[in-house]
């Protein structure tokens, strides 16, 4: 049943500090939404919990793409599209510019941003095993400061992220050191447009002398939250890509993976894809 | 919180945009944001102030049909019509990037409008049309 739109308010202050003193102020309180193309699913279906919510749509302070002479910085509230047609990131984020391609349709993409991608924290979301490979930098602002951490230390479990309730997710940083490396990734879904996925890998590796020096695998739909497979990688550095090693990937994946049964697909199916994935990976490279 | 889709077809009884799904995934209410083809079944009525917003019936010009809506038309790429308003525009805004398409670009520009007709290829048909027509936005 629709939700009642006079038991909502939104506000939608025109600056990113006044958002953070509105959170600062009563946390807890106000929920973010930016695209609306995660809350307003829930607020159409009458499941939104919060009631009271404060827009980031378009807050210029969270919504650009700076290139600095190592690394690119990208503000949460840059939409798929801003990604998609971003030439330096087509260049040299290849990875995040194909995960933004197959994310919804181009009517959701116009709207949905990547920070709203990863804090809504869903296991299954699009930009996390691309972000994951990459190793990105997350900065956090709050009235309290800034502060950093690496991407992978963000989501502690199902839903449940390192943001506090005064918190907004400002920017992700990628250092682009990718010079040598195989970049790669696929997704599985029901279909090519506009599906969630069953599994999602993204994954780069740099090989020397036909030796794996340095592998990142990201995975979506594995475990409950976006996740490295680090056991996968483990199993993999310092060796070659033989038939015995793609075994042992094989058998490190299907270990570490964890998926579930739901109305997309089956754990058992899951994770033979996911398997499947990472023998393709290795034989790319 | 109303949603721009209410307000359209509700308080200003612009009907064109229809709500099929209510979630972001048929197309069905499909409008231009500042040109920007969005779900309006999505977009709460605040966050769109200042902007410009176009519906189906804002396409046609002194009551003549877009091309677009012609070509559609004359290729018989509308069955029931719940989502022709939201192909149409969401055509126009494909071809504002893509003058000349392919047809996987059509593929693409059109995947998230949903026809239960099984209408698709006399849509992409009438896409082609208006490309050749030189129908851009």
């Amino acid at each position: 049943m629709r939700s009642d739109a006079t038991q909502y308010d939104l506000i939608a202050p025109r600056s990113l500090d006044a958002v953070l003193q509105i959170l600062a102020d009563s946390p807890n309180r106000y929920a973010p939404i930016a695209g609306g193309t995660e809350l307003m699913v829930a607020f159409g279906a009458g499941r939104l919990q919060p009631k009271k919510l404060v827009s980031l749509w378009n807050l210029s302070e969270l919504r650009f793409i700076e290139e600095r002479p190592d690394a690119i910085i990208i503000g949460a509230g840059s939409t798929f599209t801003d990604l998609r047609r971003n030439s330096l990131i087509a260049r040299e984020l290849p990875l995040l510019s194909q995960a933004a391609s197959w994310t919804g349709s181009i009517a959701n993409q116009n709207r949905a941003t990547l920070g709203g991608n990863i804090v809504n924290a869903s296991p299954a979301a699009d930009s996390p095993p691309a972000l994951l490979a990459y190793d990105a930098t997350l900065t956090l602002v709050s009235t309290r400061g800034t502060r950093s951490m690496p991407y992978r230390d963000f989501h502690l479990s199902y839903k449940k992220t390192a943001l506090a309730e005064d918190e907004l997710l400002h920017s992700i940083t990628v250092f682009c050191n990718f010079n040598g490396y195989i970049q790669w990734i696929r997704k599985v879904g029901t279909r090519n447009a506009q599906a969630i996925s069953k599994v999602a890998i993204a994954a780069l590796a740099r090989t020397r002398d036909g030796i794996i020096e340095d592998i990142r695998i990201g995975a979506a739909s594995l475990r409950e939250t976006p996740a490295r497979l680090t056991a996968t990688e483990q199993s993999l550095l310092n060796q070659a890509v033989t038939p015995a090693t793609i075994a042992a990937a094989r058998a490190a994946t299907l270990t570490e993976a964890r998926p579930i049964d739901d109305i997309r697909s089956t754990a058992k199916y899951r994770a033979a894809v996911a398997a499947n994935l990472i023998e393709e990976f290795l034989l790319a490279l | 919180m109303k949603r721009l889709l209410d307000v359209l077809r509700e308080d200003l009884h612009l009907t064109g945009a229809k709500e099929g799904c209510g979630e972001g995934e048929c197309g069905s209410c499909s409008v231009l944001m500042n040109g920007d083809l969005v779900n309006s079944c999505l977009v709460p009525i605040l966050q769109t102030e200042g902007a410009q917003i176009t519906t189906i019936e804002g396409l046609a010009i002194d009551e003549r049909l877009h091309p677009i809506q012609q070509c559609f038309l004359s290729e018989g790429g509308a069955q029931c019509g719940i989502c022709t308003p939201g192909m149409i525009l969401a055509t126009y805004h494909l071809l504002e990037r893509y003058p000349q398409p392919t047809l996987l670009q059509i593929q693409e520009g059109l995947s998230g409008n949903l026809c239960r007709c099984t209408g698709y290829t006399r849509i992409f048909n009438a896409v082609q049309q208006a490309a050749l027509a030189g129908a851009t936005g």
